[in-house]
């Protein structure tokens, strides 16, 4: 099984502006929907609240990694952390990098976000419970998936 | 499949140690692959055309078989194994999810940096 998730987008924009958007606290909070209490430190826990409008009572916490000018940034956090009633903070964190490449038109943005072999299978039922209703179309794609991938 | 057994599932899910640790091993995740096509196979079907021995695949079956990624039912002495695909399956659905929750933060984000409004 593949347990990282990789999204690449092309932005048509310079790769000192999506850089910005990324590492600029006010800015990332601005597409992120997450206001943050002050600008990213390496090293150090970034702490905020979700604006995003069906998860307002969520907090937001990651611990920045790596931060290097228009190439690589990094932290580490708990993915779907939306339950306040569940403490997160003893499991296992994933890792998500974005990485910046300068292309013709722009940007090419690689985003990884890796380390769900720790994940308790808790936050996997989680989520298959609210997902009842695709189970017998996904029953079929993690059939093809298995068999696909000896 | 019913509720019920669904449900039955789950808490037997819940139970278990962390699917992904599980298939983070190639042999593991071969055995699942082989497992997949639903028929149920004894040790010495799944240990053929390996390199490991009979002891080292019946270890990996017992550590699928605790997360509850399979079955096993006995036949006199013969022990053989069954594919259960649905802890496989809450783990795809995570997955999904904060796979979903990319997309939508990246596409507000190229709508940020492009310019337009979000």
């Amino acid at each position: 099984m593949d347990n990282r998730i990789e999204k690449r987008i092309e932005l048509k924009a310079p790769v000192s502006r999506v850089w910005r958007a990324l590492t600029d606290y006010r800015e990332f909070g601005e597409w992120f929907c997450v206001k943050l209490e002050g600008p990213f430190v390496p090293g150090q826990v970034s702490r905020g609240q979700v604006t995003h409008p069906s998860c307002e009572h969520v907090k937001w916490e990651a611990v920045v990694q790596k931060m290097e000018p228009e190439r690589l940034f990094s932290f580490t956090w708990h993915p779907a952390a939306i339950d306040p009633k569940i403490d997160y903070s003893k499991e296992t964190p994933t890792l998500v990098e974005f990485r910046l490449e300068k292309t013709a038109s722009g940007t090419l943005l690689v985003v990884t976000e890796s380390g769900f072999d720790k994940i308790p299978s808790e936050r996997c039922l989680d989520a298959f419970r609210r997902n009842e209703g695709g189970w017998a179309a996904q029953m079929k794609n993690i059939e093809n998936y298995v068999t696909q991938k000896p | 499949m019913s509720r019920r057994s669904r449900s039955r599932a789950a808490a037997r899910l819940r139970a278990h140690a962390p699917v992904f640790a599980a298939l983070g091993d190639d042999t593991r995740l071969a055995l699942v692959a082989k497992l997949a096509d639903g028929r149920p196979r004894s040790i010495s079907q799944l240990t053929a055309g390996s390199r490991l021995t009979r002891q080292a695949i019946t270890k990996h079956l017992r550590v699928l078989e605790s997360v509850g990624m399979v079955r096993c039912s006995r036949t006199g002495r013969e022990s053989r194994f069954e594919f259960n695909p649905q802890p496989i399956e809450g783990m795809k659905q995570y997955l999904d999810l904060v796979s979903e929750q990319w997309d939508q933060a990246l596409s507000r984000l190229k709508s940020f940096v492009e310019g337009s409004k979000l």
